[in-house]
């Protein structure tokens, strides 16, 4: 199961990312661990400095914009 | 170019509802419309022209550019740079964090994130196209200048000892990087490739984007002056709210911390005001508190940083704003 977190502090951008990962899942039926990350001090470690920003096992994918169904597709 | 506008509210006004120009109903209705389809197109199609353009421009290549240069030509760049670089309030954030683990002083750090919402290349376009290039010019001098005297004053009472303490751990660890290898980093921030279809999808989406942030604030903006123009007489505001009166600065300014808006959204807000005779000062000072100091930019800067420094920070601003307030309303009869 593929691990994803978004990485936002809050914003409604960083709602929508996460509306678009969640419907994307459901839609190809594909189990994913989301998890939304607002807290600063972690958003740091991922050297993130445009939010909301995706990221796949550990991986920074996206960043700085709701991602479009399209792209969230590719990472599942 | 703008007589479309006129006359698609010639149209709708007088031949659709049937309005006279003599009544106060048709003349305020008139200029609502006129102002608004006038501002929703130049902003719609400047923001995409606009977009496309700057696209490749990163948040990342500035923040590389910024660090470990001299603290006094850095805050010169940083509020240029706060000035150009496309980036979203809810960013700020990271983009704090950003500049402050790469080593960038507070007050670089602050000078970029004062100046990026007052200036911005949309609010620039909207600003010569409704107020000319004289009070456009003065409006970037002034932005520019709070940024950069604003980071000025915040590295000189050595705020980063106010950080919240991971913040303040993040620069010290960025400073002894920059020391260990120190080599500055002289080459203009690098662009990103990018396609003609990424460059469009881009302008598309910060189009749609910022049109739907702002089209209610162009309302608001505009209906106030269209009610200005139609029901309170010329002169009134002058009379009652001019240079005059000193307190009206400092009243435009706390007026407009609760309401928050975006540089460009506030624009017509500014015409309207102006134009119905209120001093280019307080309509300056009343505008950059709007979109400069909120509330919710507040709450987030809290994240990084403690009362002390976010209660200091706020009075800056409010001072800054009001001084600019003040000397241009006194400047204004020498111009």
């Amino acid at each position: 199961m593929k691990e994803i977190k978004v990485l936002g502090t809050g914003c409604t951008k960083c709602k929508n990312t996460v509306t678009v990962i969640e419907q994307v899942a459901a839609d190809k039926n594909i189990a994913i661990n989301l998890e939304k990350i607002e807290d600063p001090a972690k958003i740091m470690t991922y050297a993130v400095m445009s939010t909301p920003a995706v990221v796949v096992n550990g991986k920074v994918v996206h960043k700085g914009s709701v991602p479009s169904a399209d792209d969230v597709a590719t990472w599942l | 170019m703008f007589q479309v506008f006129t006359d698609l509210a010639d149209w709708l006004v007088f031949s659709v509802f049937n309005l006279s120009a003599q009544t106060k109903l048709g003349d305020a209705l008139h200029f609502f419309v006129e102002d608004v389809s006038k501002i929703f197109v130049l902003l719609v199609v400047m923001i995409y022209v606009i977009a496309l353009l700057r696209a490749s421009l990163n948040i990342e290549a500035v923040r590389d550019y910024l660090a470990g240069k001299h603290r006094g030509i850095g805050y010169l760049l940083g509020s240029s740079f706060g000035a150009i670089t496309p980036f979203c309030s809810c960013s700020s954030i990271p983009v704090f964090l950003g500049f402050t683990s790469a080593g960038i002083p507070v007050g670089i750090t602050m000078a970029f994130l004062i100046t990026s919402p007052l200036i911005n290349e949309v609010a620039i376009l909207l600003l010569m196209s409704l107020l000319g290039w004289k009070f456009t010019l003065i409006y970037i001098l002034v932005g520019m200048t709070i940024g950069i005297l604003g980071g000025f004053f915040l590295d000189a009472i050595k705020a980063e000892r106010w950080l919240q303490s991971f913040a303040a751990q993040a620069l010290k660890q960025g400073q002894q990087q920059l020391n260990d290898n120190h080599t500055p980093n002289e080459k203009l921030p690098s662009l990103q490739k990018l396609t003609l279809k990424e460059r469009h999808q881009f302008a598309k989406s910060e189009a749609k984007d910022i049109f739907l942030r702002v089209w209610k604030w162009v309302f608001i903006g505009v209906g106030l002056g269209a009610a200005l123009h139609g029901f309170v007489p010329a002169g009134w505001l002058q009379q009652h709210l001019g240079a005059g009166q000193w307190w009206s600065v400092p009243a435009a300014v706390f007026l407009g911390i609760p309401l928050y808006s975006n540089a460009t959204g506030v624009i017509p807000v500014m015409e309207s005001l102006l134009t119905n005779g209120l001093p280019i000062g307080t309509t300056l000072a009343f505008c950059m508190s709007t979109v400069a100091a909120s509330f919710p930019e507040f709450i987030l800067l809290k994240q990084v940083m403690q009362w002390r420094l976010l209660a200091v920070f706020f009075a800056m601003l409010l001072v800054a704003f009001t001084l600019v307030g003040w000397v241009f309303n006194f400047l204004t009869p020498y111009f």
